[in-house]
């Protein structure tokens, strides 16, 4: 019998989340849960990331605002109210989505080069306003005094495990989320954007509505990944809202592929795996971080993902 | 679908492009625009399917005047146009390109309910892709087609969206001698099947003479000669400023 594709890709996704969730089972590292709840975190941001630059070919500076203002969103709102935590984070991530409609709103009519600078400009205010803010945001010390840990379903966020766990349900939910909006007959038309926007519009297709839906969509996922961030920090800091971490997006989103799926989630993999190592062995980790990057981008000359497929005849999506 | 155009004027800055033309193209015509390089042949196919407003004038469709309707408007009442360098979606297959060009049209374009292609839809994009004999491409990338496929390809994404009059800017532009003869042969076949009313632009004066009803030429954005192929051959003003001596009366 065939396999329907929208089958094959909840079965992947079922298999990727009992086997992420069955290691601890196994054996228990907090290295390596460390490691996989950052990892969840970096993966929604990059992969919705992707959504904009691979899908629909708008290159955002800015993504890291996102996850920034999903981060703070979360986690004042942990601090201020008695919300429970699962409110919270849907609410988080609602605000974002509102923030990404209302900054879209300003970007997305701008041509690509602008689209750009004004989104890294965007950013670069929103960074300031947490900067100065500091009765609300507490300044360049970030929100300090920890996320209250209320039990949720007998789920003890405090606990390394379940945290752990509940990142990897949310996470596999979200891409398989977002696989779902790149596969969907609007994933089309951001496609037909990018490679030929003129002929699009010529089509009915209604340009500056299409990108700024994308953009709403990827800023709500890149707020979820902020949530799941000010949950691991315990709190939230400026430097998940700056520049650089939008760096590390992109970084991630070329690395791995920008026309496969999952390519932007084996990037974040890399990018956190290398940081991890190189940071043991050298304070100078930017320098060989960098030296991987154009090893990779010179060698490859694309994502790992994408030349992985493209070697291979398959043709795996 | 009758097509008139009234008065049509459009300038760019001190140039007047499209210079008071007024113009009939007959429900199920198949007609011939010539005329010398910057005639505005192709700003004339702009201002008719609404890719940017004209100064002046009036474009109807079945007598329903559409010059203040956006493209996307026009496009709905059965405007359809291809371009003079084909433009498609080059990472996708032709099916694709198809099959997103008909979601496009049945207004699905935003759907996130289901999966592409929606149903029905791949059916439909089949129909297209064998009326133009792009069946045996079908999951070709549309960057690595020949350059004669892509502008067929061009031409089935107009198709997909069912237009009544379509027009075509240079069908032919860039191909031998005999492609060309192919191409505009299967433009013909098409016009025939579908009952379209068709306008080309087109530079090689044999085909127009052979294949066009009627001729209209355009020269510095009025209208110099309209008529019968041979109406035009013998046309004075068109020899002498077009034609030249390069087209013997036959």
């Amino acid at each position: 019998m065939k396999v329907g594709p929208a089958l094959r890709d909840v079965a992947i996704a079922v298999f990727a989340l009992i086997v992420v969730l069955a290691i601890p089972l196994l054996h228990r590292s907090p290295a390596f849960e460390d490691f996989v709840i950052r990892l969840s975190a970096m993966a929604l941001f990059a992969t919705s990331l992707n959504l904009l630059v691979g899908n629909t070919g708008m290159v955002s500076f800015g993504h890291g605002m996102f996850y920034g203002f999903g981060a703070y969103a979360f986690a004042l709102m942990m601090q201020m109210t008695d919300v429970s935590l699962p409110i919270a984070a849907v609410l988080a991530v609602l605000i974002t989505t509102f923030a990404a409609l209302c900054v879209g709103a300003i970007c997305v009519r701008l041509g690509t080069d602008y689209f750009a600078f004004i989104t890294l400009a965007v950013q670069m205010l929103f960074y300031s306003i947490i900067i100065s803010w500091q009765s609300l945001t507490g300044g360049d010390q970030g929100l300090r005094g920890g996320i209250p840990r209320r039990e949720i379903f007998g789920f003890e966020l405090a606990s390394q495990l379940h945290l752990y766990q509940f990142c990897a349900v949310v996470t596999v939910l979200g891409l398989l989320t977002l696989r779902h909006i790149s596969v969907s007959p609007f994933g089309q038309t951001l496609r037909m954007i990018r490679d030929n926007e003129h002929r699009a519009s010529f089509l009915g297709i209604v340009l500056w509505r299409a990108r700024l839906f994308a953009f709403t969509v990827a800023g709500a996922f890149a707020g979820l990944g902020g949530v799941l961030a000010a949950l691991f920090v315990s709190g939230a800091y400026p430097e998940l809202a700056d520049w650089p971490n939008s760096g590390q997006a992109i970084f991630a989103v070329m690395l791995g592929g920008i026309s496969s799926f999952l390519g932007p989630v084996l990037g974040a993999t890399i990018l956190l795996a290398l940081n991890d190592v190189v940071t043991r062995f050298t304070e100078y980790h930017g320098l060989v971080l960098g030296s991987v990057i154009l090893a990779f981008a010179l060698g490859f000359r694309r994502g790992v993902l994408d030349f992985i497929r493209l070697a291979w005849p398959g043709r795996l999506r | 679908m009758k097509l008139e155009i009234r008065n049509l004027t459009k300038a760019f800055g001190g140039l007047r492009a499209i210079d008071d033309v007024s113009l009939a193209f007959s429900s199920g015509s198949l007609s011939a625009i010539i005329g010398p390089n910057g005639a505005g042949k192709s700003t004339f196919f702009n201002l008719i399917c609404g890719a940017f407003p004209a100064d002046a004038g009036q474009v109807l469709l079945d007598d329903q005047d559409i010059i203040r309707l956006s493209k996307t408007e026009r496009m709905r009442l059965g405007i359809g146009r291809a371009f003079q360098v084909a433009s498609c979606f080059p990472t996708m297959t032709v099916a694709e390109n198809l099959m997103a060009a008909v979601t496009a049209h049945v207004g699905q374009w935003s759907s996130i309910s289901r999966r592409f292609p929606p149903p029905g839809i791949r059916e439909r994009a089949g129909e297209v892709m064998e009326l133009v004999g792009l069946t045996h491409v079908a999951n070709v990338e549309a960057a690595i087609l020949s350059h004669g496929d892509q502008k067929l390809l061009d031409i089935a994404i107009a198709l997909a969206l069912e237009p009544k009059v379509l027009l075509l800017d240079e069908p032919t532009a860039g191909m031998g001698p005999e492609e060309r003869w192919r191409m505009i042969e299967r433009v013909r076949a098409l016009w025939g099947q579908r009952k379209l009313t068709l306008v080309f632009i087109e530079h090689d004066m044999d085909i127009v003479f052979q294949v066009a009803s009627t001729i209209r030429v355009l020269c510095y954005g009025r209208v110099l000669a309209e008529g019968t192929p041979d109406e035009i051959r013998n046309n004075r003003a068109v020899i002498d400023s077009y034609l030249g001596t390069e087209v013997h009366a036959a």
